[in-house]
């Protein structure tokens, strides 16, 4: 599997990077070094061998179905760019 | 792959310019888990509130937050899955939903993929028209929702509140199934009817608790699917029949003008009842998911699932054929009174011991025609079932007549009270002792002497001394009595 420059500019635009069109080749470059280095697991045969999500075996914690957390729009706000009487103030985002 | 389940039926069909189209529907619905915290997070997932108010610093995806499942959206999840006799899968995942919008803080929703909670049912609805319909359920999965976006506060800002974030939804996919608007929103209020009944979802539209995403597209009859839309966030019933009509015509237009639909996504404007092009998010709609390596696979034990099936209230299927049953009700009667729980058990207390069917005319006709006109729901009727019910018992004894029925039905909703009290004193007894009839139809007759001899000849102007009879006696004289004396006295066969 490999990436050309329009893949790199697709992947990039989805994150929200910014990327500049002199930097796409070294991109292009570095990315399929990584996706190279990747492609050596598939020569491991995992034929028959469950996925495996976690490395003891453990089943998920569940949480009660308990108020325990909230209640702090300060808190909240505090790192925000720009806010509004405890809103997030972003540019206008609209259909 | 897609199996079509229906014969298609004439009658749904719609007119073009050049033959029979045909409309297939599929909805995926929306519906807000009833939980008191989120579904990842303990803050209070409760409508409304102060601003961020409702939000955790999970649910503001500060970075090192990780989500911890509330064990009682899962069950509401499998409880809806059973309402809908539907597999339940023991074995689920959460995956990541790629994709930036200013209220998805994460950046991604957590939500389920390949494997959902839970697998295939079916939901059956019963049209007028046609009877009984099965529409396949394809799944549900749990997912979060997102924040609240408002774009009205300032000329160029959006104001961003993260209450609703990361609060449990149910994701609830139906086969493509409907053919018909109006089974479209048979279908998704019967859905919300069932979910009010096993209590896993309040069905307040006004408040988003259910939305539905809309699938649309047009065939010729029995042909090979068309492309489809999708109608993006409907929130009403009324709009979903709305939008499905327009959106139905808008491609039939399209097609027979030679040219093709093109698979998008759009919005239904309620003001102009016409659905238009998002465009703009087409080009967004790579959402890379992937399993959420914050959460470990959700696995369901059998003691969970019996413990639920254990506690499932009676069915709104089931409880319509009961009452059917017992009650001798129509399909009809029987449709309105399980519409919710509540009529249901209002009902069934007005009945026991009664005759159903003049139970369900009082219920129905009376009370719910009465509570609707002012707004009011079954449970803050001013009415109760025990005192309706004497109601029914007075009329049933013959102590007072339905017409003075209604009127004690009125004093009852203005002013409460024993029926049986109010009856006996306000003078509003039926007269059933023949003489006092006797003597008011005497005096009758002795006035209209010329009406009396006429009705020998027009045994129909009966119905005029009848009406007499019931004004002097002030509606209370027993109506077959009046009549069977009038008939004796006029000499009307």
């Amino acid at each position: 599997m490999s990436v050309d420059q329009t893949t790199v500019r697709r992947i990039a635009q989805l994150a929200r990077i910014k990327v500049k069109d002199e930097d796409l080749p070294a991109l292009e470059g570095e990315l399929n070094v990584i996706l190279d280095w990747i492609e050596m697991l598939n020569e491991v045969d995992i034929d028959g061998v469950e996925p495996m999500t976690a490395v003891v075996e453990t089943s998920m914690k569940k949480r009660k179905d308990e108020i325990s957390d909230g209640a702090m729009p300060d808190s909240i706000m505090a790192n925000a760019p720009a806010s509004d009487d405890h809103f997030f103030v972003v540019p206008k985002v609209v259909e | 792959m897609i199996v079509d389940t229906r014969t298609p039926d004439p009658k749904k069909f719609i007119k073009g310019a050049t033959g029979d189209w045909e409309i297939v529907i599929g909805m995926e619905v929306h519906a807000q888990v009833s939980a008191k915290a989120k579904l990842f997070s303990g803050a209070s997932a409760e409508f409304g509130g102060e601003p961020n108010d409702h939000v955790s610093l999970v649910d503001a995806a500060m970075p090192g937050m990780l989500p911890v499942i509330n064990g009682f959206c899962v069950e509401q999840a499998v409880r809806t899955g059973l309402g809908l006799k539907a597999e339940i899968n023991r074995y689920s995942v959460f995956d990541r939903k790629n994709y930036f919008y200013p209220d998805l803080p994460q950046g991604y929703q957590i939500s389920q993929y390949k494997q959902p909670v839970v697998g295939e049912g079916t939901e059956t609805i019963d049209m007028p028209d046609e009877g009984r319909v099965e529409v396949g359920i394809e799944r549900l999965h749990l997912e979060q929702d997102a924040g609240k976006s408002m774009h009205d506060q300032h000329p160029s800002m959006s104001f961003v509140d993260l209450n609703r974030s990361g609060c449990a939804l149910m994701e609830i996919v139906s086969k493509p199934d409907m053919r018909s608007a109006d089974e479209a929103k048979a279908y998704v209020s019967k859905l919300r009817t069932i979910m009010r009944y096993l209590g896993t979802c309040d069905g307040n539209m006004e408040q988003g608790s259910l939305r539905a995403d809309i699938n649309v597209s047009v065939r010729e009859p029995g042909g090979e699917f068309g492309t489809r839309c999708e109608i993006k966030n409907v929130n009403s019933i009324r709009f979903m029949g709305q939008a499905i009509e327009y959106e139905a015509r808008r491609q039939i237009g399209i097609l027979e003008d030679g040219g093709t639909v093109d698979q998008e996504t759009r919005l239904f404007d309620a003001r102009s009842g016409e659905t238009r092009s998002m465009r703009s998010k087409e080009e967004a709609h790579d959402y890379r998911y992937f399993p959420d390596p914050d959460l470990l696979p959700l696995q369901i034990d059998e003691a969970m699932i019996d413990d639920i099936k254990a506690s499932l209230p009676e069915l709104p299927d089931e409880k319509k054929a009961r009452l059917i049953a017992s009650y001798s009700l129509s399909d009809y009667d029987a449709d309105i009174l399980i519409g919710e729980q509540a009529s249901a058990d209002f009902f069934e207390l007005v009945a026991k011991g009664r005759d159903g069917k003049a139970a369900a005319n009082w219920v129905i006709n009376e009370l719910f025609g009465r509570l609707n006109k002012e707004g009011r729901g079954i449970s803050d009727s001013p009415v109760s079932a025990d005192q309706l019910g004497a109601i029914v018992d007075l009329i049933d004894e013959g102590t007072i007549s339905g017409k003075i029925a209604k009127e004690l039905f009125e004093i009852v909703w203005q002013e409460g009270g024993d029926p049986r009290a109010i009856v006996e004193d306000r003078g509003m007894k039926q007269v059933t002792d023949t003489g006092a009839i006797e003597a008011a139809i005497d005096e009758i007759i002795a006035a209209n002497a010329e009406k009396a001899e006429q009705v020998k000849d027009k045994p129909n102007m009966i119905g005029w001394f009848v009406g007499q009879v019931m004004k002097s006696t002030g509606g209370k004289a027993n109506p077959q009595a009046v009549n069977q004396i009038l008939r004796d006295k006029l000499g009307v066969e």
